[in-house]
Order: C-alpha cells, then sequence, then structure tokens
C-alpha cells in the first residue's frame, strides 16, 4: 500500500465515521461537527488523488478546488452555526412563553 | 445546549445497527471505486503547464484558481459575500461580558503580532504569483489577525459596522466583477485578460479578494451583526 491509498482510505473513513454521526445524532451542533469532517475527508481524498503515482507532480486543479473549497467551508460552517443560535434562541423564547419544559 | 450532547450520544438502537451496516457497505464500495482507478492520474498539470506563459503567473494552482477557471472563484468569492449577508440578517452579535477587564498584555501582543500578520499576508499574498500562496492563504492569516484583535479588543466595546469594514467585505467581489467586465472592452470573453496584462490583473484580484477573505472570517467569528 502506498501513501496515495493510505490517505485515499483514511479519506473514505473520516467520510463514513461523519456521515454516521450526521444521520445518527440529532444535535445540531454534531451536525455540522459532522459536516466538516466529511468535508475535511473528501479535501484528503482530493489531494491525494491529484498525487498518483506518488513521484509524479501533482496535477494542480484539484489542488485548486480544495483550496477555495477551505474557505468555502469555514464560511459555511459559520452561517451554520449562526442559524443553529438563531433556532436555540427562538426554541427559548417558544419554551418560555407556552411554559414548556422538557 | 451543552446538555443536550450527553443525552443524544451512547444509544444503539435497531435503526442505528441498520445505518451502521449501510455504512460500512457504502465505504467498502468507495474503496473499490479507489481500487479501479487508473494507476496515473489522467493529469491536467501538462494541459496547465502548456497554456502557463498566457495566464501571467508561474504557479500553476494561482494559474488554474485566478485565470484558467477564474469563474469558479469569482462564485467563490460571492459565496463568502452572501455569507456574511445571511449570518448579520439572522442575528445581532452577541454583547461582550461586561466583566471582562482590560487586559495589558493581550493588548500589548496585538500591538505586535497584528502588524507581522499583516506582513506575512502580505508576503504570502506576493509569493502566490510563482510558488504556492495567494489570496486564500493571505486572507486565512488576515481573517486570524482580526479575530485575535477581536478578541484582545474586546474589552473597549464591541467592533462597529463601519463603512470601512463593509467596503472591505465587498472589496473582492467588487473588484474581480469590474475586471471581469473591464476585459470585455478589449474584445475578450468574460475573465478572459489580455496576456500581457494578466499578471497585474491577477494581483489587483487577489489583493481586493484576500482583503475581503480576511474580513468575511474576521466578521463570521462575531457571530452576527455588529451592534452600533
Amino acid at each position: 500500500m502506498n501513501t496515495v491509498t493510505l490517505y485515499c482510505i483514511v479519506g473514505i473513513f473520516l467520510f463514513a465515521l461523519a456521515l454516521y454521526a450526521l444521520i445518527a445524532y440529532d444535535h445540531l451542533l454534531r451536525k455540522i461537527l459532522a459536516l466538516n469532517i466529511m468535508g475535511s475527508g473528501i479535501f484528503l481524498m482530493l489531494v491525494a488523488v491529484a498525487h498518483r503515482p506518488p513521484n509524479n507532480p501533482s496535477d494542480p486543479v484539484p489542488h485548486a478546488m480544495v483550496l477555495t473549497g477551505i474557505v468555502v467551508a469555514v464560511s459555511a460552517t459559520a452561517l451554520a452555526l449562526t442559524l443553529a443560535c438563531r433556532i436555540h434562541e427562538l426554541d427559548e423564547n417558544t419554551q418560555h412563553t407556552h411554559g414548556k419544559t422538557e | 445546549m451543552i446538555h443536550k450532547i450527553h443525552h443524544s450520544s451512547a444509544r444503539f438502537t435497531f435503526a442505528n445497527g441498520i445505518l451502521s451496516v449501510l455504512i460500512i457497505v457504502l465505504s467498502a464500495f468507495l474503496i473499490w471505486a479507489l481500487k479501479s482507478l487508473p494507476a496515473v492520474s489522467p493529469n491536467l498539470r501538462q494541459q496547465v503547464l502548456g497554456k502557463i506563459e498566457f495566464s501571467g503567473v508561474t504557479n500553476p494552482v494561482t494559474a488554474v484558481l485566478l485565470n484558467f477557471r477564474a469563474y469558479d472563484t469569482l462564485l467563490e468569492i460571492g459565496i463568502l459575500l452572501l455569507v456574511v449577508v445571511g449570518a448579520w440578517s439572522f442575528s445581532k452579535a452577541p454583547s461582550n461580558h461586561p466583566k471582562q477587564k482590560f487586559n495589558p498584555v493581550l493588548s500589548a501582543m496585538v500591538r505586535i503580532l497584528v502588524p507581522l500578520m499583516i506582513l506575512i499576508a502580505g508576503y504570502t499574498l506576493w509569493v502566490g504569483g510563482h510558488a504556492p500562496g495567494g489570496a486564500f492563504q493571505a486572507g486565512a492569516i488576515l481573517g486570524a489577525a482580526g479575530v485575535f484583535w477581536f478578541v484582545a479588543d474586546s474589552s473597549t466595546g464591541n467592533p462597529k459596522a463601519s463603512w470601512v469594514f463593509k467596503l472591505l467585505l465587498v472589496a473582492g467581489f467588487s473588484v474581480f466583477l469590474c475586471i471581469a467586465f473591464l476585459v470585455m472592452s478589449a474584445e475578450n470573453n468574460f475573465i478572459q485578460y489580455p496576456s500581457d496584462w494578466a499578471g497585474s490583473l491577477i494581483l489587483c484580484i487577489e489583493a481586493a479578494a484576500a482583503l475581503s477573505i480576511g474580513a468575511t472570517l474576521a466578521a463570521l467569528f462575531l457571530g452576527g451583526r455588529p451592534r452600533n
């Protein structure tokens, strides 16, 4: 097994682990973290796949995509966190007005 | 919000069992797909290097980002702007804790580190033309500098959404869009730079994009619209 295959398998493992967490857990924060880890797995795989065979110079096109992808993923996470906070805030308000407890 | 995390963990139901089996099957399929890939990737490097002399830069990744696939990058910078607009319209930034005291060590560190980080970001931006570096890396460093500044400066008050800050947020997308349309006046297609001007146009776009990316990341750290 060469390093490229190892990186790809680690990427797939991270993707699978995060996909399980995304579906199995209902807490929003966990879902956001899971999406992030899924993205990281995909980035790891894309970077590794661009480097086949390992002694060849790497393909710049997937590398450019990963580079922008990371920044977009960070900002999408920030937007998701803002939404999650807003949902939490609204949930608290309705619980207060209706006098419900968990 | 925190206590729910503990409640939702460590439950292994029948449905979760089926889910894990399905995901193991999916992973096995993905690994099989990986094995069936050709040993040598259909590398686009030769095509990129064949045209790189017209791109205005010598780093292949920057050539792809800002020239050959510049349309993708334009839209990605647009996404960053949309994210800030979205985050600002959902909520106001939480106000700082009133008990937070002025911290002289943090304040002194900021005065040394933030200028240094701006310098490093400028170098990273410039080096992107011929070596690994460029707008996104420089933007990430600027964003980190902004976060550091907000953290250290939080004792003196909440950051304001001044017009300078708003201008920084839109600079990248607007400069990129203007140049993309302006090159059409030289009888080119949309974002097809004239090859003698390509280097300087890319540097202009990258400088504006790095400022915007930095401002965006720092603005998102605030967690909503700044209170004025």
